[in-house]
């Protein structure tokens, strides 16, 4: 059996970055058609109590997208713009709706290991610190969110 | 700890400087000289900055009459730490759902190369 890689997660001290690692049984492929795919998107992206609703979808350089998150009737919208889709690499804008002011960079890459996995790395830049610590904390689902932003190691590291 | 403990926990360290002064007391205690020490500002900016630390509950500053250490609250850290492994939590989650469409894709993969030689094609199975 093969062993399972969990998520990590780091909170970069310089830049208002969260980056977050996981490793997939697929191909870099597979990994790609999940994240382009809608029919395939919207069955992981949500919150396993949530209905994912993509209202739009064009996943292509230059195209956009918006999905709502529907929980007991209340809808949680989110949109963005796909800035660059290629085979190896996913450059997009987030937002959720409910803070229209917040739009994060996210860059996904999908690495291939060979033997038919692949790891997935995704960044997000948000636009100060204040905002991604609240994002960190709002527990807002986002479509990438993301071992381990040690905080204090960081700062005793990095900070300086 | 509320949030809003926590939301003045971020905010004091969105600051460079004071994010660095909690980097120092990372080390260890330290006088406010010796914190002051690596910055050209006042020992009051320092004071301002470390008032700001003492509100979100980073460091603590005894008071009295001669210059005690100030001193790195750790528990603060542990519930960031908390937070962000939350958060990763949910990641974890929702790659555990990828796992599980991925591992569909693979099937569905397999069948497509059974309809070459059987003559299902498209049709829709009962």
């Amino acid at each position: 059996m093969t062993k399972t890689m969990e998520t990590t997660i780091e909170a970069d001290p310089k830049l208002p970055i969260i980056r977050m690692t996981r490793e997939f049984a697929a191909t870099p492929e597979q990994l790609f058609r999940a994240h382009t795919d809608p029919a395939l998107f919207a069955q992981w992206v949500g919150p396993s109590a949530m209905d994912t609703r993509i209202e739009h979808w064009d996943a292509r350089t230059g195209g956009s997208w918006r999905f709502v998150s529907v929980r007991e009737g209340e809808e949680y919208a989110f949109r963005g713009c796909f800035h660059e889709v290629r085979r190896d690499r996913i450059v997009q804008t987030f937002t959720f709706e409910g803070e229209p002011d917040g739009v994060a960079l996210e860059t996904l890459w999908f690495d291939d290991l060979g033997n038919g996995r692949s790891r997935l790395r995704t960044q997000s830049l948000v636009d100060s610190f204040e905002g991604r610590d609240a994002w960190l904390a709002s527990g807002m689902e986002t479509g990438v969110n993301e071992g381990y932003a040690k905080l204090d190691g960081m700062l005793a590291d990095g900070a300086v | 700890m509320t949030a809003d403990t926590l939301s003045r926990v971020f905010s004091a360290l969105a600051d460079p400087t004071r994010r660095s002064i909690v980097a120092q007391l990372a080390d260890g205690d330290a006088t406010v000289n010796q914190l002051a020490e690596p910055y050209r500002i006042t020992l009051q900016a320092i004071y301002k900055h470390l008032r700001v630390l003492e509100d979100a509950e980073l460091v603590s500053r005894p008071r009295g009459p001669q210059p005690r250490p100030v001193h790195l609250e750790t528990k603060v850290f542990d519930v960031m730490d908390a937070w962000i492994e939350r958060y990763r939590r949910r990641a974890e989650q929702r790659y555990r759902r990828l796992d599980a469409v991925l591992a569909a894709m693979n099937e569905t993969n397999d069948e497509d190369g059974a309809h070459h030689d059987q003559d299902h094609g498209d049709n829709h199975r009962s």
